[in-house]
């Protein structure tokens, strides 16, 4: 691992910059004065405790929910994100942790949804084409492209959700816990997927509870916690670090068990 | 030799020849995908049964009656479908079409304004009427169901307003309106021609469809299986044309019909509003978060419903050679919904097709068409139409269960 952080690159351009993002829902408030920067080229994880935050953090930045107070900027310009579709225009494509495929339509019509190529006389072929190539990137073992998406398993059906997002050569992408319905061949295969698209220049910004997941691909973790930033920590960072930052404390159930099971071990503390 | 790009997957087997492409339906029909199998078996149980009753039932002249009829209802049904596409429904478009019928009796009789303009306005106070059915949905919540109810009371009160005391306006006997509405048919020469053209569309598209997708390294069916399902449709085509031309032919109104049902197959199949009306109905959110404009698509969905009620308002005023308080009452507004349904669209959004209003509605004409020729009173219409509504529900639940257990949606 050590290795592989000397050969990274520097982390390149700023694509996007939080500032004191705030979002209400009624006398709750999800997420108070978050920071956040993603660069091109650089994987930041996000990770926390259930409702730490992240999926609202996440649904902000994708347009799906507006936030409260707080300024966004990509590439240096103030941007607002009225909508999903604005958030693609600029160049933020989004992978939902429940991905939001429509059961109902074959997997090229999902991949392409609301991107069709030619609107008025829809062009089957070159989308059939392109969807195999996306798959075929991906090593994905998708039966038919031409089955409803209810017949995939669910491994299948967050590949096509993580083609999808692929499919405008976005900027930045966003995988909300990307790995977790995955088999172990396809958990490395997406991890090895977040690091072309990372070498290609995208910023990567994944949000999952794998802390092995998360140390194999990230360049940085940022830690939520109760809906504010609570560190920012490289992958070398300890475990106990970590896991003090997302629950809190220092004296937790898990490093309790750490300490223990270390102790009967025979190894000082 | 490459493998084809979709073919590379060893895992999955594909239905080749006829005996596969046999097998492949079947499977599809028991895993409750049935598409238009139930409406054919049942219109076919149907006219077995009224035929063996009365043999007149399938006498040219009143199968080109039967077409006549199946035309104004018809064009209601298929706003219905796009609604129903939706998970939506519209319960005002009977109210609608009396207001359309009511409409080219105030404008066109009564105050001479040209037919043309008339019909325009009929048609746009229905998409004015859709956009606010929408609106409501939209920005206030409102679910279609309500909103379309108390559309149907509101609309109703405007028919009775506009046709003032009288109650009716009379159509003039021998105008081109009343002439389209009862008597006009294709010429013969023409009705073959039309009839030729699907088939020549599906080899002429299929064939270059095939080469492309050849071309595109992906799997392509074959050229004889294409050739004999464009000779057997044609072949069908050309049996009904010269069966109705036994009789009086083919009325233009029902060919109007036909073109709307064409047109509307094509933008829900062939177009990117198309996709997105079904990816709506499939599940709203995720095409909201794939950046389709819900409500845009919601708008149409209900403006091109009511705007097509109106239109089939003034083909039934055009039809009865009047404009009546009766138009667009009674059964109209059901007969409407339950033909969309029948025809296979399913009550629960994401799925349909534009030929299931045109299935629908010769399903439950043909009731309608026979039972009067049995001399049965509309009592027993009624409830007959309204049990094969209910089984038409019922095939769509348990078909949809099915699909569930089966992986499809």
């Amino acid at each position: 691992m050590s290795d592989r952080s000397q050969t990274r690159k520097a982390p390149g351009e700023l694509l996007l910059s939080l500032r004191g993002i705030s979002k209400n829902f009624g006398a709750v408030s999800a997420l108070t004065d978050i920071d956040l920067d993603v660069h091109a080229g650089e994987v930041v994880a996000l990770v926390g405790d259930n409702g730490a935050g992240k999926s609202t953090l996440v649904k902000v930045l994708a347009g799906v929910h507006q936030a409260s107070s707080g300024s966004i900027e990509f590439q240096g310009k103030p941007v607002t994100m009225a909508s999903p579709a604005a958030a693609l225009q600029l160049g933020i494509a989004t992978v939902f942790q429940d991905l939001a495929l429509c059961e109902n339509l074959d997997v090229v019509a999902n991949i392409f949804l609301g991107q069709e190529l030619n609107p008025l006389r829809l062009d089957e072929v070159a989308m059939e084409v392109r969807a195999w190539t996306l798959l075929n990137e991906l090593a994905a073992r998708i039966p038919s492209v031409r089955e409803p998406i209810a017949s995939l398993s669910g491994g299948q059906r967050q590949t096509v959700a993580i083609a999808r997002s692929l499919l405008l050569n976005p900027k930045i992408i966003m995988l909300d816990e990307p790995t977790a319905a995955l088999g172990v061949a396809q958990t490395a295969e997406v991890l090895n997927l977040v690091e072309r698209v990372r070498d290609k220049g995208l910023g990567v910004i994944m949000i999952s509870h794998n802390m092995e997941d998360v140390r194999a691909v990230a360049d940085r973790i940022v830690v939520l916690r109760l809906g504010r930033n609570n560190g920012v920590f490289t992958p070398d960072a300890s475990n106990q670090d970590l896991v003090g930052a997302i629950t809190g404390a220092t004296d937790n159930a898990v490093s309790r068990r750490a300490d223990r099971l270390r102790e009967a071990a025979g190894e000082p503390l | 030799m490459n493998p084809q790009l979709d073919r590379a997957d060893a895992r999955v087997t594909h239905a080749t020849g006829l005996s596969g492409s046999v097998k492949a339906f079947m499977d599809r029909v028991k895993s409750g995908d049935l598409g238009s199998l139930p409406v054919v078996v049942g219109l076919a149980i149907i006219w077995t049964v009224f035929t063996a009753l009365n043999p007149i039932f399938l006498s040219p002249n009143n199968l080109v009656n039967l077409l006549f009829d199946c035309s104004t209802t018809g064009v209601i049904a298929l706003g219905i479908v796009c609604v129903l596409m939706l998970g939506e429904i519209d319960l005002s478009v009977g109210s609608m079409s009396g207001v359309g019928s009511a409409l080219i009796g105030v404008l066109w009789v009564n105050q001479g304004v040209p037919l043309p303009v008339a019909i325009g306005t009929a048609v746009a106070l229905g998409a004015l009427i859709g956009a606010v059915y929408a609106t409501l949905r939209n920005r206030l919540g409102m679910p279609s169901f309500v909103s379309t109810l108390s559309g149907l009371l509101a609309l109703l009160g405007l028919q009775l307003y506009m046709l003032g005391a009288t109650g009716s306006i009379n159509l003039p006997y021998g105008s081109k309106m009343v002439e389209f509405g009862q008597l006009l048919i294709l010429p013969a020469w023409l009705s073959y021609t039309l009839a030729l053209i699907p088939g020549i569309v599906m080899l002429v598209v299929g064939r270059s469809t095939n080469a492309r997708r050849r071309a595109a390294n992906l799997s392509a069916g074959s050229s004889t299986g294409l050739f004999i399902k464009a000779v057997l449709t044609t072949i069908a085509l050309l049996a009904i044309v010269a069966y109705l031309s036994l009789g009086r032919g083919v009325p233009w109104m029902f060919a109007l019909f036909v073109a709307l049902v064409l047109a509307m197959n094509y933008a829900l199949t062939r177009t990117q509003w198309g996709r997105s009306m079904k990816a709506v109905g499939g599940n709203a959110e995720a095409a909201r978060r794939a950046g389709i404009n819900v409500r845009g698509i919601y708008i149409s969905a209900f403006m091109l419903c009511s705007a097509l009620a109106a239109l089939g308002g003034v083909l039934s005023a055009a039809r009865l050679a009047s404009s009546s308080q009766q138009a667009g009452t009674g059964d109209v507004n059901l007969n409407a919904i339950a033909a969309a349904v029948i025809g296979g669209t399913s009550l629960f959004g994401g799925r349909g097709t534009a030929f299931s209003a045109l299935l629908g509605i010769i399903v439950i004409q043909s009731i309608a068409n026979g039972l009067t020729l049995l001399n049965l009173s509309s009592s027993l219409r009624y409830m007959i139409t309204g049990a094969v509504l209910a089984i038409a529900v019922i095939v769509d639940s348990l078909a949809r269960q099915s699909r569930a257990s089966h992986g499809r949606a």
